[in-house]
């Protein structure tokens, strides 16, 4: 679990987070939502380490990363998994040198035993057949998948999504969704999603979080998120006439049909 | 102001560069990407430095002939001073200068693309220290392979002189190889090498220092690989005259 208590982050004279608090448990997927420029990449950096906010708390199973010596956070990073915005590959890597990577410079593990083990990961998110490709050669979406190979190659206990679906189409988008919900579920890990993909909002968001200018606004999960009176959310989530139509279909049915099924 | 950014420019790589002498995660690792960083940067620059330097010789063997006929100086002062230059100036300093341009701006755009493609803060996230992962290979690479260039650079650039007196008549064969002999100071030579190492210090580190601190996207990756090369430019003439003054007073 990581908690987040009143963080505060400014560059120069603006402050982009105002005291925000949170909390993302393990074993569900956690979504942090917002429009852009919200606040919400510079929580997600600020949760990695990548941001240092100026007051707060940021604790990981009680530990705060901002009271941290460099040692110890580069200790807690080895437990974290990372899936960035634009895949973040190694170019000169190929699929299989990429999720070998962690494994190379972390693990004791032999070559045979990295190889076997990166293998099964890129077998998870179905690329079997693509090791030998170089990131330049495969597709954005399979590029999101090498990734999260990449990402839990080392069994993370935190895993940070950074807008996993951005430049995807919706089909495509849903696998990324429900490979990172499978994966949060199957090995219990505490997942963080920053996205302002509805699609993800409403598929698989166990425990959401709306950041709007740089203030949390409003937690729930996704049956929640349809009842909510919180206005800011409402032009946020709804903000398009097809979400609008399906809330109206969940006020007059009460649910709709699950995604997988 | 100027003074204050420059200070303050100056702190962040002398900061950058501790991160960059640490430890190495995996001295494995650290070994492999040496490696292929002296194919890279060193066996990848051979070529060019024999092109420039068979020509340079050459050059200088024709200019000396002919801005230096004079009853006065002997036939095999061409050689000499062809020699000199070469070994004194040359082979180090404009050999580095031209390296500046060609891997410099290889190493900052290399790194700059890692920084706007989110590649380093994908290495930060995993614990590694990126600036060592990244820079530390590369300038044990070039500094330990730069005396090999330096000295391919000299025997080519003599060879350049040689081919010169062979097929023209500017000078004879028998005058251009007493002059290359002529009043030689080994200790020219290894004043060119320890020269040339800073200078690849120079080169690399500057180099990976703006490529580090890209901000933004090609537009500014491009500029970082501008700014590498005309940096290093000046610190390598910079400490061409603190070591010339240093070396050979």
């Amino acid at each position: 679990m990581i908690e987040v208590r009143n963080l505060t982050k400014s560059f120069d004279d603006k402050t982009v987070l105002h005291g925000v608090d949170a909390t993302f448990y393990t074993g569900k997927t956690n979504l942090i939502i917002g429009q852009s420029g919200s606040g919400k990449t510079v929580l997600m950096k600020s949760l990695v380490g990548l941001l240092r906010p100026e007051e707060g708390e940021i604790l990981f199973d009680g530990r705060d990363l901002l009271k941290m010596k460099r040692d110890e956070i580069a200790d807690l990073r080895k437990e974290i998994g990372m899936l960035f915005q634009g895949s973040a590959l190694f170019d000169s890597e190929t699929v299989l040198g990429n999720v070998m990577f962690p494994l190379t410079m972390f693990s004791d593990m032999n070559r045979a035993q990295q190889r076997e083990r990166a293998m099964f990961c890129i077998e998870r998110v179905n690329l079997l057949g693509a090791e030998n490709k170089y990131p330049s050669e495969i597709s954005g979406g399979m590029q999101k998948r090498v990734a999260i190979a990449r990402a839990i190659s080392l069994n993370p206990r935190y895993l940070f999504c950074d807008e996993p679906n951005s430049g995807l189409d919706p089909k495509t988008s849903i696998l990324i969704d429900e490979l990172l919900s499978d994966i949060t579920h199957e090995y219990d890990i505490t997942t963080v999603i920053n996205t302002h993909d509805m699609n993800s909002v409403l598929g698989i968001g166990e425990n959401i979080i709306f950041i709007n200018k740089g203030y949390r606004e409003w937690v729930g999960d996704m049956s929640q998120i349809y009842n909510t009176s919180n206005e800011a959310l409402n032009n946020f989530v709804f903000a398009t006439r097809l979400f609008q139509e399906v809330r109206e279909y969940v006020a007059e049915h009460g649910t709709i049909a699950k995604r997988k099924s | 102001m100027l003074l204050t950014e420059s200070l303050a420019t100056f702190g962040r790589y002398c900061m950058f560069m501790t991160r960059a002498f640490a430890i190495p995660d995996r001295w494995s690792v650290f070994g492999r990407r040496t490696i292929a960083e002296v194919s890279k940067l060193g066996i990848g620059s051979i070529p060019l430095v024999l092109i420039i330097s068979v020509f340079i010789g050459a050059v200088c063997t024709i200019q000396m002939k002919l801005n230096t006929s004079s009853p006065l100086m002997p036939a095999y002062s061409v050689g000499l001073a062809t020699r000199e230059i070469i070994l004194l100036e040359f082979s180090n300093s404009i050999l580095c200068l031209i390296l500046a341009g060609k891997v410099g701006s290889n190493i900052a755009s290399e790194i700059g693309t890692m920084r706007v493609t989110e590649q380093i803060d994908a290495l930060e996230i995993m614990g590694i220290n990126s600036v060592n992962y990244l820079v530390m290979p590369k300038v044990l690479a070039f500094v330990c392979f730069m005396p090999v260039l330096v000295v391919f650079c000299m025997f080519t650039a003599i060879l350049g002189g040689y081919g010169v007196a062979i097929f023209t008549d500017i000078i004879s064969v028998s005058k251009y190889e007493y002059g290359i002999q002529a009043m030689f100071t080994e200790w020219y030579v290894w004043y060119a090498i320890i020269k040339s190492l800073f200078f690849a210090f120079i080169i690399v580190t500057i180099s990976s220092f703006y490529g580090y601190y890209v901000k933004g996207g090609a537009l500014e990756v491009g500029k970082a690989s501008t700014d590498s090369v005309v940096s290093s430019s000046v610190f390598i003439l910079l400490f061409d005259v603190i070591l010339t003054k240093l070396l050979l007073q």
